[in-house]
């Protein structure tokens, strides 16, 4: 099958994934991926893909997507209190806390 | 049960560990204390004359690092929860220490169970017991080394694509997936939530079945869990070490032989085979034309899954924050998940991140879920004429640490015949069919059965175990090369 060509990267011929389109991955994933990655991932991921694409052989337009193996159902119960963790335990893990709650870095930029 | 309860105390085995895991590396963390004080408990009922908690009551188990404990430290392999210790114990653990089983400690993985090798854990590789050059397979390569060093009897996989089958596979040991849904996932840390299943890793087949009574059954904190009776795994064993499979219906599956395929794997599957048809199983051939996409559709829908699933590890709440003075919360949270993160961890984030995006959605995800169904459709229309079905686990039997870490590729290709039954739900498992006639190294038999019907395969497995043992005049594992660890 042709693969589809990435928006916003300039694919070379017969490429699924390019260096640029790498770093925009990287980016919407939230990793600061080093230039040295960057040359890496894309020579593996372009083989991964090129590879995982053959799925497009099978036709299939008429058949339903599973999301799931088992089928699934909403499950309710009824809104009462149980145990849960308390306040300490929740924050056991945190890298930073205050007075009770998580402490982050800065959530607005500088401007806002 | 194994003779290791005449051999070892509990205690007797975490100090072992604690002493001699340097060769095989198996363990991540010994949780010696918290062992003995179930050991402990376990000893007063008995001498109290109380009935033991469960029939595994003071066997001693290894887990797998992925499954949360309550005050011991849980990483699943990655430096993003190096100093971890969760505030609650998973579904699994705390129906292991109801069942009085001692957790010995918290074993080696591939980094968020991703990987064949365990060589994508954080903490090095484990080393397999039959050849300390070798990989245990993975992800779940600790469990399944610790049961073939005997360092404990029991032990605690989970299994996403392959991750408890194909180390059994490979370490000489049995693994089991159940259905999906069977064994609540509450407190596993999460891969591929569609896919992932805990399950039982033992040394003997009904071993496995005593210890998948004790984990699974309906649980409230999963909406994934099925609300049915615990399919009756443990009668069914016994039913099989009768070793009468008269009756039993059992399907190969055609596409799941040829070229890829080791020699020594297609002779001991073969030989495995003429073993089941002795016994008295009706064996035919049956073609399950969409499994040669599986590969591709699971590579396809685990790493979107697990795109998702790890956005969590956002550096806010919980395990590692890399500390940038003055920068923002989204610097700090991509510079935490760059260096927390291992490269096989990144590069899944990154396809799921893409089969996931607009445009390429309908190509790679979409379709993918389609091929899913197909696979679904071939499972049903083959189990309308068999049983069970039978393949090889693995195409290859262990290869060398290192051998295939640069080719992420060839590292996926150790999943080809066991990411069918991940897809469909199904429960399938892999019980030793021998060494093969190449190297010398476990061959692996895989025996898959319709959703609920695990009992099925428990049944099918242990008759050819028995047959196994007895014509080859022992339990497979006992023509493991000695280890220095074992001998101390």
């Amino acid at each position: 099958m042709s693969l589809p060509t990435p928006s916003g990267g300039s694919a070379s011929e017969g490429r699924a994934i390019s260096r640029g389109d790498v770093a925009h991955l990287a980016k919407l994933a939230r990793l600061a991926v080093t230039e040295d990655e960057l040359d890496l991932f894309a020579g593996q991921l372009d083989v991964i893909l090129q590879s995982v694409a053959t799925v497009g052989e099978v036709a299939a337009d008429d058949i339903p997507p599973t999301s799931h193996a088992v089928p699934l159902t909403n499950v309710f119960r009824e809104d009462v209190v149980r145990p849960c963790l308390t306040q300490e335990q929740a924050l056991s893990g945190a890298p930073a806390a205050e007075d009770g709650r998580f402490r982050v870095p800065r959530i607005l930029g500088e401007e806002q | 049960m194994s003779s290791d309860l005449t051999r070892f105390t509990a205690a007797e085995l975490a100090a072992k560990i604690q002493a001699g895991d340097g060769e095989v590396h198996a363990f991540l963390h010994v949780a010696a204390e918290k062992a003995r004080e179930v050991a402990r408990g376990v000893d007063a009922d008995v001498a109290a004359g109380r009935e033991p908690a469960s029939p595994l009551a003071g066997v001693p188990l290894a887990l797998k690092d992925v499954v949360t404990t309550e005050g011991i430290p849980t990483t699943a392999g990655s430096r993003m929860l190096e100093h971890w210790v969760p505030p609650y114990d998973a579904t699994v653990t705390a129906r292991l220490y109801q069942a009085g089983i001692p957790i010995l400690g918290k074993t080696n993985m591939d980094e968020f169970a991703m990987g064949s090798s365990t060589e994508n854990s954080a903490y090095g590789p484990t080393h397999n017991p039959w050849a300390l050059d070798r990989i245990p397979g993975g992800s779940g390569g600790g469990s399944a080394a610790a049961l073939a060093a005997f360092q404990a009897p029991l032990a605690i996989g989970t299994d996403t694509g392959g991750s408890i089958r194909q180390p059994g596979s490979v370490t000489g040991t049995v693994g089991v997936k159940p259905t999906y849904g069977g064994v609540s996932r509450y407190g596993l840390v999460a891969f591929s939530s569609s896919l992932d299943q805990a399950g039982p890793c033992a040394r003997t087949v009904l071993d496995a079945a005593l210890l998948h009574e004790v984990i699974a059954g309906h649980d409230r904190m999963d909406s994934t869990s099925i609300d049915a009776p615990v399919p009756p795994v443990v009668e069914a064993a016994r039913q099989g070490l009768s070793g009468d499979l008269s009756g039993v219906r059992v399907g190969i599956v055609r596409e799941f032989s040829g070229e890829g395929y080791e020699t020594g794997v297609t002779a001991s599957f073969e030989a495995a085979v003429k073993q089941l048809t002795v016994l008295g199983a009706e064996v035919v051939e049956v073609s399950c034309p969409h499994f040669g996409y599986a590969l591709p559709a699971y590579y396809l829908i685990a790493p979107s899954e697990c795109s998702s699933n790890l956005a969590r590890f956002d550096a806010m709440r919980y395990g590692l924050r890399v500390q940038l003075p003055g920068a923002g919360a989204e610097e700090v949270m991509s510079a935490t998940r760059e260096a927390g993160f291992g490269a096989e961890v990144k590069r899944r984030i990154m396809i799921g991140t893409y089969a996931l995006s607009s445009g390429y959605y309908d190509a790679y995800y979409g379709q993918a879920q389609k091929v899913r169904t197909l696979i679904k459709r071939d499972f049903d229309a083959a189990f309308a004429g068999v049983d069970v079905l039978v393949s090889p686990t693995t195409p290859t039997t262990a290869f060398k640490i290192g051998e295939r870490v640069g080719n992420p590729m060839s590292m996926y290709l150790a999943d080809l015949c066991t990411v069918p039954a991940s897809l469909a739900g199904v429960p399938a498992m892999s019980v030793p069919s021998g060494l093969s006639a190449d190297d010398g190294l476990p061959v692996g038999l895989q025996i898959m059965a319709p959703a609920l019907q695990d009992h099925r395969m428990y049944r099918v497995a242990a008759a050819y175990e028995s047959a196994r043992d007895a014509a080859d005049g022992g339990p497979l594992i006992n023509r493991i090369p000695e280890l220095e660890a074992v001998k101390a």
